[in-house]
């Protein structure tokens, strides 16, 4: 589904990441590691069109038989071709309403054009209609129904998180990329979360990348690990593969 | 929906209200005071204007005195009777394509309203890749442009001479008719999915681009309504002047918007409608100010300008102790 051929990347005279490649298949959980700093949110960035990389092609066919180069394309243009993602630091709209911030990540499909949303066109009214009643699902999928007229910024942080998977889906994405959704939770919610990611991969039929330290979640829930230091890919696998790997041992807890 | 309901019959209450205000003041006060109720009803529309740019979509643009020429300059030079024309153009006289039109007071509007609103979208195109204070000092200096370019067309605007004798179309009804159509219009914007859109722009770019909303085409359509409605403000302004000059549309033009727009809080249609009634009310009732005083004992020398030190005082006294604005209470968009 998404096939990242040498990648690099790199500000001013330092490499962010360098020569990554990496593969997604369509329904995979893929997880990227690496210690801090090793260059996985440029990663992220790199994919959803944010920076453009310095070599390197990225390949994503939604449906089998159609490809898309995301290199050079703007990241609204990613998100439209299907590729959605959260943030680090979550980035809510936070001044607006939990409602309103899942609304508006069903606003790239619209079909009506600004004229018909003022004039109140029935074509819009309809479109509205379900947008507003697939916002009011997805809250409900993430147990947010009850906060809905709140206002984002007013939530605790890890409901923001999940608002934050709530609006991405929104946007009715095939590929998921989440940015360390764990990050300031605690054990049982960790548990939570995995069992909530699993959820939504198979009811939204959904490939999921992501990024976690909590590496309780990411050898649980992953398929494939993609471990990252200094930019560099120093080992891919499954789990167990990866658990056993000594320069991942090695870039975690360093050598004598 | 309960709330829904509720909301809109307080609306049509109050909309009935202002309807039967404004035909009371019609009918009883003076021409003094009936010309500053119109001239607060384009007051609404200008900063409701500039609200939908700076307060929905969180674009600092100082632009607007540009547009509201370019819509004055268009009702001006449409409406203005054909032999007015030729007393008007001395100098040099006007453009052939010019000189035989004489529309009607809404067509000329509708005209001022979309040229503004293009100028709008070929202005805004270049300059809205641009954010914060960069896009202000460039929307500014466009609006500079749009002024020296109408000192300097003679054939087209009389250049500095300005117009004289524009037919004067606009009454109360005009201005809060249209102050009402704006209204209505930013009302519905802001509640379906564009306004949201605009919206999540002014939370957060790089989310709202990360969630596929086209920055660029959001950003200049808004930046075009907005123009759309200053120009046909402009339009009635000057259809309520009757003389215009390039002059008039200086940077201070804009500022005064501006200063209604953050009095009223920013994003706030209900605050700037009513803030825009009460600035504009009290430029008028102020202007003691700027005369002298005679406090009995002491006699004070009059210094023009005066009673802008008020507006400065209140300005800076709700930036410092209530950013969201003077009238926050109502519910913002």
């Amino acid at each position: 589904m998404l096939n990242i051929e040498n990648l690099t990347m790199k500000f001013g005279g330092v490499t962010a990441c360098s020569n990554f490649s990496a593969k997604i298949k369509k329904g995979q959980i893929v997880g990227l590691i690496g210690p801090n700093g090793a260059g996985k949110t440029t990663i992220f960035n790199v994919i959803t069109g944010v920076y453009k990389p310095v070599e390197g092609q990225i390949t994503f066919n939604p449906k089998d038989h159609k490809q898309h180069l995301l290199v050079g394309l703007r990241p609204d243009q990613i998100a439209k071709l299907g590729v959605c993602r959260t943030f680090q630091n979550v980035r809510l709209f936070s001044e607006l309403s939990v409602l309103e911030n899942v609304f508006i990540g069903n606003h790239l499909r619209i079909r009506s054009n600004v004229f018909s949303a003022v004039f109140r066109l029935p074509s819009y009214g309809a479109e509205e209609k379900a947008m507003y009643e697939k916002s009011c699902y997805l809250l409900e999928k993430v147990g947010l129904q009850d906060a809905k007229d709140e206002k984002a910024c007013s939530l605790p942080y890890g409901m923001q998180r999940r608002l934050e998977i709530a609006r991405a889906l929104a946007t009715d994405p095939r590929l998921l990329l989440l940015d360390e959704p764990a990050a300031g939770m605690n054990p049982q919610e960790t548990g939570e979360l995995t069992r909530f990611i699993r959820a939504i991969k198979e009811e939204f039929d959904l490939t999921i990348f992501l990024i976690e330290h909590h590496m309780d979640v990411i050898m649980e829930i992953s398929e494939r690990i993609y471990v990252l230091d200094h930019g560099i890919l120093i080992a891919h696998g499954n789990p167990g593969e990866i658990q056993r790997n000594e320069r991942v041992v090695e870039a975690y807890l360093g050598v004598e | 929906m309960k709330i829904k309901e509720k909301s809109s019959v307080t609306l049509l209450i109050l909309l009935a209200l202002t309807i039967v205000g404004l035909f009371l003041a019609n009918k009883f006060l003076d021409s003094y005071k009936i010309r500053i109720i119109t001239l607060s009803g384009i007051y609404i529309t200008l900063g409701l204007s500039m609200n939908l740019i700076n307060g929905f979509t969180g674009m600092f643009s100082l632009g607007h005195a540009g547009f509201m020429a370019i819509g004055a300059y268009t009702v001006g030079i449409l409406t203005m009777p054909i032999p007015m024309k030729e007393m008007n153009f001395f100098m040099q006289p006007i453009a052939p394509f010019l000189a035989n039109v004489e529309w009607g007071f809404l067509p000329a509007l509708l005209a001022a309203g979309i040229i503004a609103g293009l100028a709008g979208f070929v202005i805004g195109a270049p300059v809205l890749r641009l954010t914060d204070d960069y896009l202000a000092i460039a929307t500014l200096g466009f609006a500079e442009i749009i002024r020296v370019v109408f000192t300097n067309t003679q054939s087209l605007t009389n250049g500095a001479l300005g117009l004289k004798g524009i037919p004067n179309y606009t009454n109360i009804w005009w201005s809060w008719g249209i102050a009402f159509v704006t209204i209505w219009f930013m009302t519905v914007l802001m509640k379906g999915s564009y306004g949201k859109a605009f919206l999540a722009i002014r939370e957060d770019e790089v989310a709202a681009r990360s969630m596929g909303i086209n920055l660029f085409k959001h950003k200049v359509m808004s930046f075009s309504f907005g123009s759309f409605f200053a120009g046909v403000a402009g339009g009635l302004l000057a259809a309520l002047l009757g003389t215009i000059d390039p002059n008039m549309f200086r940077i201070s033009l804009t500022f005064n918007i501006l200063l209604i727009v953050v009095l009223g809080g920013l994003g706030n249609i209900v605050g700037t409608a009513v803030s825009a009634l009460v600035v504009t009310i009290m430029m008028e009732a102020l202007r003691f100010l700027d005369e002298s005083i005679n406090l009995g004992f002491i006699q004070l020398k009059g210094i023009p300008g005066m009673r802008m030190v008020v507006f400065s005082v209140i300005l800076i006294a709700v930036v410092l102790i209530r950013r969201e604005g003077a009238l926050r209470k109502a519910k913002r968009v």
